[in-house]
């Protein structure tokens, strides 16, 4: 018996009444986490983990009804029993467990396999069905180690500091953002972020995460600027315009991406799992079928169904979070 | 091919001509010189034409990736680029990064010089099993940026945003030469090398100077008695050989050959070039270019055989190997050495001669008297050398042509280059051969008959000439047929003085065909100029 269906509205379990990470407004909804696409405003009452309702108020308010789970500790909705667990996309990002009569479903939201000092280990589940994201969907997107990514990027902001220019920096304001932070080397150099970021970081530090410390202001001195993609061009911006540009990103594999931006350089780092992961998540899952949901499922399902598994094309209406 | 993958990054990546600038500049100065080469030859466009279908190419990958067909075509419509989608879908190399994903040990980064001219261009000559063998092997060597580059040049589709502008600007500023020079050195059909990126980098004004020869010193025939020299122990006696004499130049890792008209002759003779390699920096050889062969020299006709070739196939350098004849050491370690006494540069020239069938050292002839000497010149047609070369013990290298210090004791005295212009049918066995020939010597823009002669030449020779003069009579006076002035060939001759009874006004003795000069046109051949200096040198 499926636990979960997709509605006009998003994915909706009825054994509880729920939905999870609706694009309409809706009675209940469960959240994976507080990116933008998955926070939609307008329902009457919201489940989150217990380290991302901060930030998931960022988009809702401080009015709107939203009720913190502990990662791990089960809920009952109604009919079904509902527990939320560790997806390592951001900070309080989960995935959702949902048991029916001995029947297990899990939906990831976006995640990640790879340790991250900004957000919880990724924690592996068991389940009947899964229904995972795909935001890199194709085996094109196969991501270094991240240290080393990380490595290039301190030794292009170092050289650019000896050449007595700014960094510029551009990266998803919340999750990769906080990711850089907790790495970036404040030694080299000033570092500050755009009003987007430090907007997210202060939920961050507040839940004991440390992260660079910030130049409070501009000083002449080559520095790195933190800044979201989206404000690229916008007039925060124009004091670095004589800096080097670069984005962190898993799109930044693909040339294309870089170039149409027009940017110096492209670091490959992300908050969401690779192919080779995400084909890793799914077998550890053992589950018997996959709802693959995002924009553009097909290669994913198709490989799947080639490789002897059930798998659907679930069509999210969820953005690109850049990450 | 590391530091090109990343040069190509970094080209790819910026938009500002300065950033793209110090990129170039900071490759090319690392780089080995024959890395830069192909980096500048790939850099302005001068990509190796396709060497693969991306078809076929696809292909293999998928296979190697293990990703089928209709994958590929996703991950293409994702991704936009042939060459990138394949390098960013085919496995992590083993032997490019460890068990996480770090580069392996850096020893396993090869030049890009040996990936182009080892690896690259063979493909062209393979069938598709070799290819697809030895492409896959070559992904299994290389990480991503690598297999990036190397799919891009396989696939003709080498490109990157910078223009030849921008590269000569980067080695302007790298070498401190003008863009307008470096530039002109780019120009022209030039093969990527380490020595063409030695030239292309050279300071102006040592541009001339690198592959400068020497002027030639040049010996007179002994006139008069050999006794007349004095003690033979003051003389080192060497045989005259006969080829080409030649200059052999090495400096900056470059080789020069130089003719003695100062043609520079460098391209046409490898087994040379591969020889010289082994020389130190800074040396200049004297000697004589001859077919040789098994330890002895192969006739000079074969040498012209040789010469005539425009391409050198590997048949031709089999039958006809050169040599150089060494016998004089002019530079030596980048120093002139010519003012230092012959048995000195002797020396030096032996202790450095690398062991190589492409270099003789020209051997000494020992004898304790004048006598034993002519004796032993007597052997001089059976050895196919033309005399002795008599050099003074203790001189210097002079310059051009100068008495006193060396002379050539040549048993051919004589010897112009003169057109054949008559020909008659010989007598008896040869009667129905043209083989009595007239030879002609220019005077005044016309050629002048100047000696008849019979003999010297091979069978073959015979049979060659005789067809030419069936083909190219011009007119007839009894059995006397005029040819087209074309054929060249040297004549020798023992003696000269003047006559009233030859048209000419010069009588030789006992003239006659010392070899068919095939490297000569008729414009080429000698003139009563040349005949008057003999005789003012007899007369002297
Ligand atoms: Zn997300």
């Amino acid at each position: 018996m499926a636990l979960l269906e997709l509605g006009p509205h998003g994915l909706y379990c009825a054994a509880g009444d729920f939905y999870i990470d609706p694009w309409r407004p809706v009675g209940r909804a469960v959240i994976t986490h507080a990116h933008a696409d998955r926070a939609q405003a307008g329902s009457r009452g919201y489940l989150t983990a217990a380290s991302g309702v901060a930030l998931l108020r960022e988009w809702l308010g401080a009015e709107a009804a939203v009720e913190a789970l502990p990662y791990g500790q089960p809920l009952t909705i109604g009919g079904a029993r509902v527990s939320l667990h560790p997806a390592g996309h951001i900070l309080g990002s989960a995935q959702v467990r949902i048991e029916q009569g001995g029947e297990v479903w899990v939906v990831s939201g976006d995640y990640r396999t790879a340790p991250d000092p900004a957000s919880e280990p990724f924690e592996p589940l068991l389940c009947q069905a899964f229904v995972t994201e795909a935001s890199f969907g194709l085996p094109i997107f196969r991501w270094p180690p991240e240290d080393e990514a990380l490595d290039s990027v301190q030794a292009w902001w170092r050289a650019n500091c000896e050449a007595g220019r700014s960094s510029v920096l551009f990266a998803q304001p919340l999750g990769m953002a906080q990711r850089l932070l907790t790495t970036l080397d404040g030694s080299i150099g000033p570092i500050h972020a755009h009003p987007e970021i430090e907007r997210f970081n202060r939920h961050y530090r507040a839940q004991g995460i440390s992260l660079a410390g910030l130049a409070p202001e501009a000083d002449g001195r080559p520095a790195l600027v933190l800044a979201p993609p989206s404000a690229q061009g916008d007039s925060w911006m124009r004091r670095w315009d004589q800096a080097s540009t670069a984005m962190a990103s898993g799109w930044m594999r693909i040339r294309g991406p870089r170039r149409r931006r027009a940017l110096d350089r492209g670091f490959v780092l992300s908050s969401h799992a690779d192919w080779p992961a995400l084909l890793a998540v799914i077998d550890a899952t053992r589950a018997e079928t996959v709802w693959v949901m995002h924009r553009q499922p097909a290669p994913l399902v198709r490989w799947l169904v080639e490789h002897g598994r059930t798998a659907v094309a679930v069509e999210a209406q969820y953005g690109e979070d850049e990450a | 091919m590391k530091a090109f993958a990343e040069l190509y990054r970094k080209l790819d990546e910026t938009t500002s001509t300065n950033a793209k600038i110090e990129a170039l500049t900071g490759y090319l100065r690392a780089a080995p010189p024959g890395d830069a080469a192909w980096a500048v030859h790939f850099l302005i466009g001068r990509r190796p034409k396709r060497l693969l279908e991306s078809r076929k190419l696809a292909e293999w990958a998928m296979a190697e990736a293990d990703v089928p067909e209709w994958l590929f075509a996703d991950c293409y419509h994702a991704v936009g680029d042939f060459a990138e989608t394949i390098a960013l879908l085919l496995p992590a190399s083993p032997s490019a990064s460890d068990a996480a994903g770090r580069p392996a040990d850096p020893a396993a980064d090869l030049p890009l010089q040996y990936w182009v001219e080892s690896r690259l261009l063979p493909l062209a000559q393979s069938d598709d099993a070799t290819r697809r063998a030895r492409l896959i092997a070559a992904w299994r060597e290389m990480d991503e940026a690598q297999r990036f580059v190397w799919n891009k040049l396989i696939t003709g589709e080498f490109r990157v945003g910078v223009s030849q502008n921008l590269v000569v600007r980067a080695i302007a500023a790298l070498s401190g030469l003008s863009a307008g020079t470096v530039s002109h050195r780019l120009m022209g059909d030039w093969q990527p090398s380490a020595a063409f990126w030695r030239q292309l980098e050279a300071p102006e004004v040592a541009e001339a100077d690198i592959s400068r020869p020497y002027p030639f010193f040049l010996a007179y025939p002994l006139e008069g008695d050999v006794e007349e020299l004095g003690d033979p122990a003051g003389w080192q006696v060497e045989w005259k050989w006969d080829g080409i004499r030649a200059q052999l130049i090495r400096r900056q890792s470059s080789v020069f050959l130089w003719s003695r008209g100062e043609e520079l002759m460098t391209g046409r003779f490898p087994e040379l070039e591969a020889m010289a390699a082994l020389l130190p920096d800074g040396t200049a050889i004297d000697g004589e270019l001859l077919p040789w062969k098994d330890g002895a020299p192969l006739p000079f006709a074969q040498m012209q055989r040789r010469i005539g070739r425009k391409a050198l196939g590997a048949r031709i350098l089999a039958d006809v190997p050169v040599a150089l004849m060494a016998f004089d050491l002019l530079e030596l370690g980048g120093q002139d050495v010519r003012e230092r006494p012959l048995e000195w540069r002797r020396a030096q020239l032996e202790a450095l001669a690398p062991r190589s069938a492409a270099l003789a050292l020209s051997p000494v002839v020992e004898a304790a008297s004048w006598e034993g000497l002519r004796a032993v010149r007597g052997e001089s047609r059976a050895r196919k050398v033309e005399g002795f070369m008599l050099k003074r013990r203790g001189s210097p290298y002079r310059v051009g042509r100068r008495r006193g210090d060396w002379w050539k004791w040549k048993i051919d005295p004589y010897s112009v280059d003169a057109v054949l212009i008559y020909a008659q049918p010989g007598s008896g066995r040869r009667a129905s051969l043209f083989t009595d020939y007239t030879f002609g010597i220019w005077e005044q823009g016309k050629l002048v008959p100047f000696a008849k002669a019979y003999s010297g030449l091979s069978d073959e020779e015979i049979r060659a000439v005789d067809e030419f003069v069936r083909r190219n009579t011009i007119q007839t006076f009894g059995p006397v047929h005029a040819v087209k002035p074309e054929l060249v060939f040297e004549l020798a001759f023992e003696g000269i003085q003047l006559s009233s009874r030859h048209r000419s006004g010069i009588a030789v003795r006992f003239p006659r065909m010392a070899r068919w000069r095939h490297d000569k046109r008729a414009e080429e051949a000698d003139s009563m100029d040349t005949i008057r200096a003999l005789l003012g040198r007899r007369e002297s």
